[in-house]
């Protein structure tokens, strides 16, 4: 009865895990083959669709303002949200826990709820510029990331060793730099990374903010498998997988994994 | 908002502090920090949440809960609303029914094995939505693996139609967001105690009845966490059901997003915006509530 019920768990956690990584398996050897659609086995091996990557002027405008989106709303984030968390943890601030949970609650509600309520406020004042938009959406969207982390390696921290290290000798912003900046520093960069991706990736409320020449990259994705499906899709698909084990494994490196998916 | 605008002497405001120890104390000014970030927020976020249900009830005359009416009162989009709660109960119930006894493996797992496991499942939560959904959509196609499989097994002889159908989408959201159920349960389950478990064994209960009252209970407030994150995320979902089933399901969020991107039609937009904002708000109040209960029994 013990055995058997280890051998369901045990049974489950390989279904599970050949489950999750079938979709993501299987764009791979799609984004290799000679044929022009997705049929499997795919058929001989070719990098063009990596070529027609590179030439799809489309998809290359809207990775590169995806990347400026992600990259200035994580370092807004970061600034804004580290601010708030020292106020928090170290500061005497009138309702604290409600702060904290408001500025993470968007990550709890629902994106489209998100990008409908901007897309309205930002016409009623007259904003109607697509990037700009972006932007101030996406600072919403990673806030959340970069406040979870922040406040978690700051409240562990113990403020006594700065006061030691002054003890010894060194001057204040000397003692935070040596001692402070490399405690949090781990936590702070897998927020950030966290923080990137989910602006990089997100769908649901940048639909609402693009327009017709600015187009992030997941809507640029879902326009393109729309009008012409062949396999640059799998193409680019396996580019940006390559990318998130990468960030994977940096985040791994720098706060181990687990640490990181505490929900 | 400073109390005490002239500086009294040292002596006499110990004692009025004394005297009065429930007058708020001058503000901190390091709270003044947060003070960027809750403006910004306020201002990019709250704001537009409340216009948005302000328009929900807004018509050309004033106040009205036409939106309301038309959502809440027509059996097309209650049909919607039915759709969409059916999707995220079945995906949270699915993912449950595979998550639960996958977590208790997970958390068994010792050393360098429970590393790259729980690396497995946690690699997917990263990668784009729309490469998921896109890469299932490879595996079910008339000509995908699926059905490249199941005809050299042998199985069937002609490919079978697997894209388009409910089956198939209920597969694909579980596939999206089963990890929300496996972490939460995981996290919980690792830090039971295998004592309790086997004091209960000494003691000559049954396999089955130390699952049943020990294990079950205790890991209780992980299966709340991953049955309300999965929940909210399924019900709100919107890329996996359009590119899996289009418009053959309608869900809320297809409805909001036709309503705004085709029809302009803002009033419906908003008045299913916030049915859908008090839904995923009482799922996240509710889950709080549940757990903060199981935690006072559990103690």
């Amino acid at each position: 009865m013990e055995r058997v019920g280890t051998t369901i768990a045990w049974f489950a956690l390989i279904v599970v895990i050949a489950f999750l990584l079938l979709p993501i398996v299987v764009v791979i050897p799609v984004s290799f083959t000679e044929a022009t659609v997705f049929r499997f086995p795919p058929q001989g091996f070719s990098l063009q669709w990596y070529e027609k990557v590179r030439n799809v002027e489309a998809l290359l405008s809207s990775l590169w303002l995806s990347t400026q989106i992600a990259a200035l709303s994580t370092v807004i984030s970061l600034l804004l949200g580290t601010l708030c968390a020292i106020a928090l943890v170290r500061g005497r601030v009138p309702g604290g826990t409600a702060i904290a949970t408001f500025m993470t609650a968007p990550l709890m509600l629902p994106g489209l709820v998100l990008g409908i309520a901007m897309l309205q406020a930002l016409r009623e004042v007259g904003l109607r510029d697509a990037w700009w938009s972006l932007l101030l959406a996406h600072v919403v969207i990673t806030m959340p990331f970069v406040m979870r982390t922040v406040l978690s390696s700051l409240s562990l921290f113990d403020f006594s060793m700065v006061d030691a290290a002054r003890t010894l000798g060194c001057s204040y912003p000397l003692a935070l730099w040596r001692v402070l900046v490399p405690n949090i520093l781990p936590g702070f960069i897998s927020g950030a990374l966290f923080a990137f991706v989910a602006s990089f990736d997100n769908y649901p409320v940048s639909i609402f903010l693009v327009d017709v020449r600015t187009k992030t990259l997941p809507i640029q994705l879902l326009n393109y498998l729309e009008i012409s499906p062949d396999p640059t899709l799998a193409a680019v698909s396996t580019l940006l997988i390559g990318l998130t084990i990468l960030v994977l494994i940096v985040c791994d490196r720098l706060v181990g994994v687990r640490r990181m998916a505490a929900i | 908002m400073s109390v005490s605008a002239a500086a009294p002497p040292a002596s006499s405001l110990s004692a009025a502090r004394a005297a009065l120890p429930q007058l708020p104390r001058r503000l901190d000014p390091l709270a003044l920090l947060a003070l960027p970030a809750l403006l910004f927020m306020a201002v990019v976020f709250l704001m537009p949440l409340l216009l948005l249900l302000w328009a929900s009830v807004r018509a050309e005359g004033g106040f009205s809960l036409a939106g309301y009416v038309r959502v809440l009162g027509d059996s097309y989009y209650i049909g919607v609303i039915g759709n969409s709660l059916r999707l995220g109960l079945v995906t949270a119930f699915g993912a449950l029914l595979l998550g639960y006894p996958a977590a208790f493996a997970l958390a068994r797992a010792r050393g360098y094995a429970q590393a790259i496991l729980f690396a497995l499942v946690f690699l997917p939560l990263t990668v784009s939505i729309i490469v998921k959904s896109f890469g299932w959509g490879i595996v079910l196609r008339r000509d995908g693996i699926l059905n490249w499989l199941l005809i050299n097994l042998g199985l069937i002889e002609r490919p079978l139609r697997m894209l388009f159908t409910e089956e198939s989408l209920y597969a694909g959201m579980i596939n999206v967001f089963l990890p929300f159920m496996v972490l939460p349960i995981y996290s919980v389950v690792r830090m039971l105690d295998p004592r309790l478990s086997e004091a209960a064994a000494t003691l000559g209960a049954s396999p089955l009845f130390r699952f049943l009252r020990i294990t079950l209970p205790l890991s209780l407030p992980g299966v709340v966490a991953g049955l309300s994150i999965v929940f909210s995320l399924a019900v709100a979902a919107y890329v996996t059901p359009s590119l899996l089933m289009g418009d053959r399901y309608m869900t809320m969020s297809m409805v909001m997003a036709k309503a705004f991107l085709n029809l302009r039609d803002w009033q419906l937009g908003s008045a299913m915006a916030a049915v859908l904002l008090a839904l995923a708000v009482a799922v996240v109040v509710g889950a709080g509530l549940l757990q903060r209960r199981l935690a006072r029994h559990g103690q």
